[in-house]
């Protein structure tokens, strides 16, 4: 018993367990809730968070934050939405160029030593800028293949939940269990033994920012696949949910610390907080402070079992 | 049997970072299949000197050879790696959120495809075994969850494995700081095994018993120059420690200080039950001296933490105030002016009311300019208007123009100018005449002479306390590395 309930342990399994206490708590509130219908319903947007809070895990991974997801994600939604829908052509190219933009913001950041809050944080009036400029009025309609591939319904298990595992298990492999996904993390530990080692930081920065930058083009994609419609600010709030999902999934804002599968339940527990305030019929003025105390809660737990697990 | 040439050649190795003179040219070879024991005092250049070996800094003149080869200005740490020279720094250099596994990888980029975590596995926990064998590491475990001798035992073996990548020379500075007697003692024994079979090593260590065990010939250094190679037989402990010290100084300089009478109870106690009890009287200054990273910077630490009221077993009866040797990290605010900056520890005293006296504030801060004759045209100036020397002066008025009877100085020196120094010298002797008590942790040997006593740190304890007579260069270098039975 002692021996599997190591503090580490237990911070590897607290996503997992309070995930898991969460989903109790709805299908108690909600038994209609456990149905595949119920599950579809109630995971569905959690698939573009989980998308977003990857990309900013990317960037946790390298000792970075980004506050532009938000507005990146937004921009790339409107760009679907439009763009990829009217002219496919042009709808990819911008999508490309979204994706070495990214890569350059980390090229920037590392070569001229800036703080990676305040150029994501000007980055994101950019991007709403452009985002804006594209489309100024809420609309444009989903590419029919997105749709489809959203909506789609497979037997026995619901669509959310098998995204969520590809995603998880597709990061989990290459950043976690690769060659080369150790030098990309090892760099979060520390830049210095890794450059020594004959790596380049600036190649490594630049593939996480990149990589950032891809999946916050899918997170745009996925949400306008459920959506169906876009506008420029609709996925704003997900700068502080990606950044609130990676650390309750068990990653660290330094030290390279970081967990896919951590990152991905994180979000999930994010998207259904706000799913089960509503089922206990609280005020929606409250649901963020709500929300906010959840968070805080598992934060908690978490420094407790850290504490724990450094007295040992 | 040793080949005719050297493996490295370094000549007339030349550093100088501003105006500190880190090596004046410095020969250095090392021959195949040898290792070659490298000691010196604090400040002596064999950091640098590895430094510059190894690639991670350029010297400013002279030569690098390995293997007859000529390497210039493009040299780097992934060059010297090409070349087959591997270093275990001071600082461990794992990733500490990385598997032992996971951090061979990032050394030896040859390890990949399916099958690479297997690979690594197996070539770390190889060489652990036949370096330490019984460690008890894991290899899949995470490097932050191992203890710090057994990250070393790591980071060693990581130095020795070989995959694809020649190894010629490995670089082991202080590998044994924190390994207990028998891993330290396993690692001397593979040592010398790698260089029968023709490997090379240079060791540096404070452990002189294991420089003399580990190597077949010894470079002693001293400000910035080898001052003495020789083959290692023909060194004994007190050779090594005469060659380090400074033959030329004035030795009788020492304890010019000493025998300042003590009056009234101590204000500085530390534990009874140490072998040398640290105790701190008021008009004293006391030295902390040893290598540097021995644990006097923490014992100030905790002085200070005792005299703001920290329960624990130091016990300060009067409050202290703190100069900091790392001026831009913990010393200065650099967007302050240099009044601000000294007044920040004494907002208490000058209060006027409900407001701060500006006034005051602003007279105080004149007379210290004068008494520190602190060079600047307005004390109102930002205080990175300063030179380096002269911010450190207004971080001594900081402390001095507090009221704290306890004043600790964290090797405050550093990169100073030389007269600078002798003005603080002197300010620092009226203080401690005016009843202050002053404990001063510094790394130049030569400042322990302003001192009344002075303690030797290793390995984070005291080891020696000397004053009067005993109070010499000698006595320090010999308590600052190990005892001879050690």
């Amino acid at each position: 018993m002692a021996r599997f309930l190591t503090p580490k342990a237990l911070r590897t399994l607290l996503p997992a367990l309070s995930l898991a206490a969460l989903l109790a708590a709805i299908f108690y509130l909600q038994p209609r809730t456990m149905s595949y219908f119920g599950l579809n319903l109630l995971l569905n947007l959690a698939v573009p968070i989980a998308l977003a809070t990857i990309a900013q895990m990317f960037i946790l991974c390298v000792n970075d934050l980004d506050l532009s997801l938000g507005a990146f994600v937004s921009l790339t939604a409107c760009i679907t939405a439009t763009w990829l829908n009217d002219t496919p052509l042009l709808g990819v190219l911008a999508l490309a160029a979204c994706v070495v933009a990214y890569g350059a913001l980390g090229a920037l950041i590392h070569l001229r030593n800036l703080p990676s809050i305040v150029v994501t944080l000007g980055m994101s009036f950019v991007w709403t800028g452009i985002a804006v400029l594209i489309l100024p009025t809420p609309g444009g309609s989903a590419p029919e293949w997105i749709r489809t591939l959203m909506t789609l319904k497979p037997s026995l298990v619901p669509f959310p939940i098998i995204a969520s595992v590809v995603i998880a298990l597709v990061v989990h492999i290459g950043l976690m269990r690769s060659a080369a996904g150790t030098v990309l993390r090892g760099v979060g530990g520390n830049p210095k033994s890794v450059e020594r080692a004959g790596w380049s930081l600036l190649r490594v920065k630049v593939t996480m920012f990149s990589l950032a930058g891809l999946f916050g083009v899918f997170s745009g994609m996925a949400l306008v696949g459920l959506t169906t419609s876009a506008d420029a600010n609709i996925a704003l709030r997900y700068t502080l949910l990606s950044i609130a999902g990676g650390i309750l999934g068990g990653g660290e804002f330094v030290g390279g610390r970081v967990s896919p599968v951590g990152a991905v339940i994180g979000a999930i527990t994010l998207a259904l907080a706000g799913s089960f305030l509503s089922f206990l019929r609280l005020n929606p003025d409250w649901q963020i402070g709500a929300q906010g105390a959840i968070l805080i809660l598992v934060l908690a737990l978490r420094l407790l079992v850290s504490s724990r697990e450094r007295r040992i | 049997m040793q080949s005719a040439a050297p493996l490295v050649k370094m000549s007339g190795v030349e550093k100088n970072f501003g105006a500190a003179r880190a090596l004046t040219g410095v020969d250095f070879e090392v021959n195949r299949g040898s290792c070659v024991g490298l000691v010196g005092h604090n400040g002596a250049g064999k950091s640098t000197l590895m430094n510059v070996l190894s690639g991670v800094i350029l010297p400013d003149e002279g030569e690098v050879q390995i293997g007859g080869v000529l390497l210039d200005n493009g040299y780097d740490p992934a060059g010297a790696a090409r070349h087959g020279v591997r270093s275990v720094f001071q600082e461990l250099s794992l990733c500490p959120n990385l598997t032992v596994a996971e951090n061979l990888r990032i050394s030896h980029p040859s390890i990949k495809g399916i099958g690479w975590r297997k690979a690594a596995r197996k070539v770390i926990l190889d060489e652990l075994d036949r370096i330490f064998p019984g460690h008890g590491i894991s290899p899949d475990t995470e490097v932050s969850s191992l203890s710090i001798a057994r990250r070393q035992m790591v980071e060693i073996a990581r130095a020795f494995s070989s995959v694809t990548s020649k190894i010629e020379l490995v670089i082991l500075d202080e590998p044994t700081s924190s390994l207990d007697q028998n891993s330290a003692a396993q690692l001397v024994d593979f040592v010398r095994q790698f260089v029968g079979k023709g490997g090379s090593v240079i060791l540096i260590s404070h452990l002189l018993g294991e420089i003399l065990d580990a190597s077949d010939k010894i470079v002693v250094m001293r400000d910035g120059r080898s001052v003495a190679v020789d083959e290692a037989r023909n060194f004994n402990r007190a050779r090594l420690v005469r060659d380090m010290g400074d033959v030329l100084a004035e030795n009788s300089e020492f304890g010019a200080r000493s025998g300042a009478k003590r009056e009234g109870p101590p204000v500085v106690t530390g534990p009874a039950e140490d072998e040398h009890q640290l105790v701190l009287y008021p008009g004293e200054i006391v030295g902390f001296a040893g290598l540097s990273g021995h644990g006097q910077t923490e014992m100030l630490v905790r002085i200070f933490e005792a005299a703001q009221g920290a329960r624990g077993p130091i016990v300060a009866t009067d409050r202290a105030a703190f100069v900091a040797g790392d001026r831009q990290t913990d010393g200065i605010f650099p967007l302050w002016s240099i009044t601000q900056n000294i007044f920040v520890s004494s907002l208490e005293r000058l209060k006027k009311g409900l407001s701060f006296d500006f006034e005051r504030a602003e007279r105080e801060a004149q007379d210290w300019q004068s008494r520190l004759s602190v060079r600047t045209a307005d004390m109102g100036n930002n205080i990175l208007s300063l030179s380096g020397g002269n911010q450190q002066k207004a971080l001594f008025a900081r402390a001095l123009g507090s009221d704290a009877g306890i004043v600790l100085m964290d090797d405050p020196m550093r990169g100073v100018d030389v007269g600078t120094k002798q003005e603080v010298y002197e300010i620092l002797a009226e203080e401690a005449a005016n009843g202050r008590a002053l404990i001063w942790y510094t790394t130049e040997t030569d400042e322990l002479k302003h001192c009344d006593r002075v303690y030797v740190f290793r390995e984070g304890k005291i080891v020696a306390e000397l004053s009067g007579d005993a109070l010499n260069e000698a006595n320090i270098l010999g308590a600052s590395f190990e005892k001879e039975d050690a």
